[in-house]
């Protein structure tokens, strides 16, 4: 039963980076109709800046927003750089172009800094603290759920509270007419991977302390899952990203937990599979996306 | 009746080239015969995918999930025989068939599955499909191994060729044949009537269903046939290396199988032929190559681990972005890039649209459309 509720909080500590990273995957697909499968690689290179900037200044938090403001710029470079270049109106072009943009920036990574796992150290304690003698959660997990919820509000308020965020999402939805209104589409699509950028970055950043540390692979398993949840709470909805991630967050480590950490893959794959099966869109999915 | 007058010319046609590349081996040394053999493992893989991606729009990310089941299927078949005393071409032949038919099934699956989804969906299923391959080795252990993997018994060349030939030459025949016969079983489904409505189901699957074409099924059946494909790839793999672990089926091989069919040219087999090529040889060229410049050992080991994958990727892009026929479609010139990649290029009105023949001679059938707007 300790064990349980221990297992549950810090599932719900890894539910919610795996919800802000769905989160990210949301964003990119909202505006651009794309899976970004490079959004791993590009988190991970904001991790290594983050990782350099810690080491010079000797603070995390300094980190934290190197990690976020380099999120930006490459999401940026992305877009400008690569992504415009995919040709319009076939959705695997992005995907294969994404794909090879992971294998470019991992190769990179590898090359600059080697393969060997660099230890990131936590800005708080990781031992959880104890409430009536039960162990319950980890300063750290406690700083990534409040990070969390203060991220996913402030998206929530640009989205729905401000001009921007009205343009943001009319340009997601209807370019054409955004267009003629007097939005800049490209600019706001540029935008939009910016800012799913950056998000992802942070994840990726506050998730690294707790596994093996930084490596030019840190991300690939957080990628896989985040993927899963976002498609399990239907690529189109950011609250179906949020519970998706904390479902999977959970799950996740109840079969770590029980099972043993090899099981955690082939249980996200039956998860995928079985929502996939009943829902092809996805749980939140609203209506058919697309007829073929 | 054109898959009837076809079909004699490609069987002609695979027997000329496989009769072609056996005899290449006697020019080659045993490195270059070994790294042949990899190819032809490869391309059974590769054409598969290729036949896949390029003609029904399906994107699998897990296709090496499913050559390791072609090497499971085949190793574990294998080692089964050789306890029960029965040794050289049935092992090997049954082995094969293990292996192909445990792809197969796993296909199958991934198929039934895919037929409900769209591009990105499906590339997510199979992505964590491949990622789950080593937990499903270290949760069943006591069959596959773990991390360890499944060696086989030593398979030497057989007693009346062994004066003639050395081991590697040897495995490059077995591997060569058995590529030339899944190439020319692969080229038939392509040219014939299933290949036409796979193409059709890819450019306009409203228009197909509304033609009385099943969707659902020929997407399964797509799946299905690259899975054997990918299944003999992955038992030819193990019978050449004599053994099969999950360390050599990871995420990186699968994204070199995609960078191999679309670097090669979408939907052509000669495509994945250069694309299997160029993803054994680069890694040695790079190898070669960094070995020459004399650099410090550390940065060396890692240039080379890392710079045929930087190569690959970058390949990747600017292929997808600005030569969506690939290499193939180079070769050609302009007449392959419409059908190549399934409208990335977006052929000109003006141009007659025509479905890009796999081999030399022109289809006479004529496809429903290439106009592919989702």
């Amino acid at each position: 039963m300790d064990q349980l509720i221990f297992l549950l909080a810090t599932g719900l500590a890894r539910g919610a980076i795996f919800a802000l990273f769905a989160l990210s995957l949301v964003l990119i697909w909202r505006a651009a109709r794309i899976v970004n499968f490079a959004q791993g690689a590009m988190a991970l290179v904001a991790t290594y800046v983050a990782f350099a900037v810690t080491g010079l200044t000797g603070s995390y938090f300094a980190g934290l927003g190197a990690a976020i403001l380099a999120g930006l710029l490459v999401g940026f470079a992305v877009e400008r750089g690569v992504m415009r270049f995919a040709p319009a109106g076939q959705p695997l072009a992005g995907v294969i172009i994404a794909i090879g943009l992971v294998m470019v920036l991992q190769s990179a990574l590898g090359i600059l800094f080697g393969q060997q796992y660099r230890p990131m150290d936590a800005p708080f304690d990781e031992s959880p603290i104890l409430i009536g003698g039960v162990a319950i959660l980890s300063p750290y997990d406690l700083f990534v759920l409040i990070v969390a919820v203060v991220v996913m509000s402030l998206l929530g308020l640009l989205f729905t509270r401000t001009s921007l965020g009205l343009q943001l999402r009319a340009s997601a939805f209807a370019p054409e007419v955004s267009r003629l209104l007097g939005v800049r589409v490209s600019r706001m699509l540029t935008l939009g991977w910016m800012l799913s950028s950056a998000v992802s970055a942070l994840a990726a950043l506050l998730l690294v302390p707790t596994e093996l540390g930084l490596n030019p692979h840190s991300t690939d398993m957080l990628f896989v899952y985040a993927f899963t949840v976002a498609v399990v709470g239907g690529l189109d909805s950011p609250v179906g990203a949020l519970l998706g991630g904390l479902a999977v967050g959970i799950l996740i480590t109840l079969v770590t937990g029980f099972l043993g950490s090899t099981v955690a893959p082939i249980a996200v794959l039956a998860l995928l599979v079985c929502v996939l099966l009943v829902r092809p869109g996805g749980v939140f999915s609203t209506g058919k996306v697309r007829v073929a | 009746m054109t898959s009837l007058t076809g079909t004699p010319r490609v069987i002609a046609g695979g027997v000329a080239l496989t009769v072609l590349a056996i005899a290449c081996t006697f020019l080659l040394d045993p490195y270059r015969n070994y790294q042949l053999a990899l190819v032809a493992a490869y391309l059974c893989a590769t054409a598969g995918l290729t036949l896949l991606i390029g003609l029904t729009g399906q994107l699998s990310l897990g296709h090496a999930a499913l050559m390791a089941a072609g090497g499971y299927g085949y190793a574990l078949t294998a080692n089964a025989l050789t306890d029960a005393g029965v040794e050289g071409l049935p092992r090997f032949i049954l082995g094969l068939i293990a292996g192909v038919v445990a792809a197969g099934v796993i296909g199958l699956l991934l198929g039934l599955a895919a037929a409900r989804l769209h591009g990105p969906y499906l590339a997510g299923v199979t992505l964590a499909l491949v990622i789950a391959l080593p937990a499903f080795t270290s949760v069943f252990v006591g069959v596959f191994r773990g991390d360890q993997g499944v060696q086989i018994a030593y398979d030497g060349v057989p007693e009346a060729l062994s004066a003639l030939i050395a081991v590697e030459q040897w495995q490059a025949w077995v591997a060569i044949l058995v590529a030339g016969i899944t190439l020319t079983l692969l080229t038939l489904v392509r040219n014939g009537k299933a290949g036409l409505r796979m193409r059709a189901v890819r450019d306009d699957e409203v228009a197909a269903r509304l033609s009385g074409i099943p969707a659902g099924r020929v997407k399964v059946h797509a799946f299905l046939v690259s899975a054997l494909g990918a299944g003999a790839g992955g038992a030819v793999l193990c019978f050449v290396t004599q053994s099969v672990s999950p360390g050599a089926y990871t995420l990186a091989f699968s994204l070199l199988l995609v960078v191999a069919v679309v670097v090669g040219g979408l939907g052509s087999i000669l495509g994945a032929a250069i694309g299997s090529a160029l993803i054994v040889l680069l890694p040695w060229l790079v190898q070669t190559g960094t070995g020459a410049l004399s650099l410090p050992g550390e940065l060396q080991q890692r240039l080379s681990g890392n710079l045929p994958v930087l190569v690959f990727g970058a390949l990747l892009i600017v292929v997808t972005a600005v030569w969506p026929g690939g290499i193939r479609g180079a070769l050609r010139g302009r007449k392959a890039s419409g059908t190549a990649a399934s409208g990335t290029t977006g052929h000109s009105p003006s141009e007659p649209i025509s479905t890009e023949p796999l081999t030399t001679e022109p289809l006479t059938i004529q496809p429903v459309s290439t106009e592919s707007e989702r």
